[in-house]
């Protein structure tokens, strides 16, 4: 009887102590299949630390929806412990104060040594580390399916040229040449990647890094336009709308052959079982074989009251760059570990071309952002960019000129 | 004893306005508070989050200058002239015809109410699968042999705004049928019996006599489906997207963007604050006139 009595208050004394262990509550917007899979292992690891992890997901591809909710609790003074923020934002979520340091955690780990610059300084704001990058994704890929490209006799493209003869081999052959979703960040991301193989990484940089008005509507854009445009009779009408990996879908089941996407598609073609060289293709998008977007998710650490949730947030930011949750996020997210003193050794053919790509580009200096994907731009200007890429997409009376001159415009939007 | 009394004046005099005074306060805050708060913002540099810094009237220039909000402005103008106007004419169409002492009206009237029982999210989302040409109507004429047959609105640029309009007719009219029914019973029969007595024809006793009667249906009908206009967010998203582009905005559609996914706040309150000015300039002119007759008469 008394040993029951022990054991229930031990009992008791265990659950008291399970309440009372730091919660992390951590916003993101990993809930595609590859995603969430990634998302479910950084939770196994928390929780091998006895933290107890708090889900905060809010669907929506390009996180326009999870950003609402953040805002809505950094507003109400309840912000989570941290939440995927990512470039510039990082910044601007600086300016706002409510970020918290973990320059602690970053300096006993030494992120710098295994940080490449051009990763740590987006990260840092004022010179301490706010934030951790968990992948570099490469935005400027095409993704295939050579089966189906087998079938119209067609080949791989390698500039845009080729790309439309692909494309129009394609079509005759009676297949969807290209899978498209509709929807303004999708556009922009397709557009860049045109940007970057028509105009070249110096016209990139110059467009869309340092907003010169005079390159925004030269004649180079104007091509790039043009090219652009030209993709839309190879999709097809449903197009709008839809959600990427939708489209990623089409291309997985044979219903489109190409996809111009970021390298967290490859997370859908492994969810599906596909597997990479044999069922579907990875090959940079024509004409950016040697230059490389880059797209980093990040977590940003914000200001917390409660004592134990902060000792929560340090075991968070150790967590998300160790070596281990860096490997096995990344293999399941298909992009590559922001660290760049991992072993490759498990990747797929996919993700070792992008690290020694992105390893190659960083030494050459064509390693550019994506503003597509925010790495850029501040989320007004890429906005206004957005709104006129989008317009001239779906809008078959404006001209290449006018779209040029829109840009340029929208570029000054601050 | 005259205490129960002056007990009872006391509960009589205090207990309504306790009653009201917690939602009095709650609408004080939570409406006019926060009206006058989001006014505030509209004039300051209010970026990610809102500040207090004082910018003037920036935020307006900036909006009036942008091409996306006068986009949404006209289509607001589309929609609310047809919305309001189909949704009356449908409506008081079919409250008329149904008023004809018909068979099986009572199913007839839930058959034609049953859309407004769901919310705009699911109107949108299933006009969305009927108008999408890959999956709806036009593949389904296709199949059927009619193969000229398209039907692309709602991947039209120039034509979107009016699938919202039609998802939102067929959401609405059977609304205001039910509105006008009511009121068609409740007109005087003495009054429709003389005229037929004097040999009114029945499109002119409706016309000179039922429908005046019905002015204050009117009047609250109008009222109802003018801010489900202006405020109309849900079924453009669910619908939509605002798409193709932005094709599609409304300008509820264009505050949300603004205020929550680009990180101008300050915008976005400018554009929530034109909204509001539109309702007013609509609403108080009309409330007035309509409340003065009341007054008179």
């Amino acid at each position: 009887m008394r040993n029951l009595k022990l054991g229930l208050m031990a009992a008791s004394m265990g659950l008291a102590f399970s309440v009372h262990a730091a919660e992390v509550e951590v916003l993101h917007y990993w809930t595609s299949g590859g995603e969430a899979k990634a998302a479910a292992e950084l939770k196994k690891m928390m929780e091998a630390k006895g933290n107890k992890w708090k889900d905060f997901a809010v669907a929506g591809g390009g996180g326009e929806n999870a950003m609402t909710a953040l805002k809505t609790r950094v507003v109400s003074g309840n912000p989570p412990a941290a939440a995927q923020i990512k470039g510039p934002s990082i910044q601007e979520w600086g300016d706002e104060g409510v970020l918290t340091s973990i320059d602690g955690v970053a300096k006993k780990e030494g992120w710098d040594k295994v940080l490449p610059p051009v990763v740590s300084n987006v990260m840092k704001y004022k010179g301490q580390y706010v934030a951790a990058p968990v992948n570099v994704h490469r935005v400027n890929w095409l993704w295939i399916n050579p089966e189906l490209l087998k079938k119209a006799n067609a080949k791989v493209p390698n500039t845009w040229d080729e790309f439309f003869v692909t494309a129009a081999a394609l079509q005759k052959a009676g297949i969807q040449p290209l899978a498209y979703g509709g929807q303004p960040w999708q556009d922009s991301t397709v557009f860049e990647s045109v940007a970057l193989g028509v105009g070249g990484v110096d016209f990139y940089k110059k467009a869309f890094v340092q907003l010169d008005p005079a390159t925004m509507s030269g004649p180079t854009m104007i091509k790039v336009l043009e090219t652009y445009k030209k993709l839309k009779p190879f999709t097809d009408k449903n197009a709008s709308g839809r959600e990427w990996n939708l489209a990623t879908s089409m291309v997985i089941n044979g219903k489109a052959a190409m996809q111009f996407m970021g390298d967290w598609a490859k997370g859908e073609f492994l969810a599906a079982g596909k597997v990479p060289g044999k069922d579907f293709l990875c090959v940079a998008a024509p004409g950016t074989a040697n230059a490389y977007t880059f797209n980093i998710d990040s977590f940003a650490f914000f200001k917390l009251k409660d004592k134990d949730a902060v000792k929560g947030q340090m075991d968070l930011a150790s967590t998300l760059m160790s070596p281990e949750f860096q490997e096995v996020f990344n293999l399941n997210k298909g992009s590559i570990p922001a660290r760049t003193d991992l072993s490759m050794a498990k990747f797929d053919e996919c993700g070792k071309k992008s690290a020694e790509d992105f390893k190659a580009t960083s030494a050459k200096g064509s390693l550019v952002p994506s503003w597509a994907h925010g790495m850029a731009m501040h989320s007004s200007t890429q906005g206004a960019v957005y709104d006129v890429v989008t317009q001239f997409w779906n809008d078959d009376k404006m001209s290449a000129k006018d779209a040029a001159s829109k840009l340029a415009a929208a570029a000054k939007t601050k | 004893m005259s205490t129960p009394t002056a007990h009872y004046g006391f509960a009589e005099r205090w207990l309504p306005r306790l009653v009201l005074a917690p939602s009095f306060l709650l609408s004080l805050i939570f409406l006019y508070g926060f009206i006058a708060w989001n006014g505030y913002l509209s004039f300051t540099t209010s970026r990610l989050l809102p500040s207090y810094e004082w910018a003037g009237l920036v935020q307006y220039a900036t909006l009036f200058d942008n091409e996306r909000w006068w986009v949404a402005v006209r289509n607001l103008g589309i929609f609310a002239v047809l919305f309001i106007g189909g949704s009356m004419a449908i409506g008081i169409t079919l409250a008329i015809l149904l008023d004809q002492k018909v068979r099986f009206e009572g199913a007839i009237r839930t058959l034609y109410l049953y859309p407004m029982a769901l919310s705009f999210v699911v109107t949108g989302t299933a006009w969305k699968w009927m108008l999408n040409p890959g999956l709806g109507l036009e593949k389904l004429m296709h199949d059927w042999g009619f193969t000229n047959f398209t039907f692309d609105w709602l991947v039209n640029s120039d034509m979107s705004i009016y699938t919202v309009v039609i998802a939102g007719l067929w959401q609405s009219s059977g609304f205001v049928m039910a509105l006008f029914l009511a009121g068609l019973r409740g007109v005087d029969d003495s009054i429709i019996k003389a005229a037929q007595i004097d040999g009114a024809s029945l499109p002119r006793i409706y016309w000179k006599i039922i429908l005046p009667a019905l002015r204050p249906v009117v009047f609250s009908t109008l009222m109802i489906l003018s801010h489900i206009a202006i405020k109309s967010f849900d079924l453009v998203m669910a619908l939509t997207g605002g798409g193709p582009g932005f094709s599609s905005d409304l300008p509820a559609t264009f505050m949300y963007s603004m205020a929550f996914t680009r990180g101008q706040t300050g915008l976005g309150a400018a554009s929530a604050m034109m909204m509001l000015a539109t309702v007013a300039a609509i609403v108080v002119p009309y409330l007035y006139s309509e409340l003065r007759k009341d007054n008179n008469g």
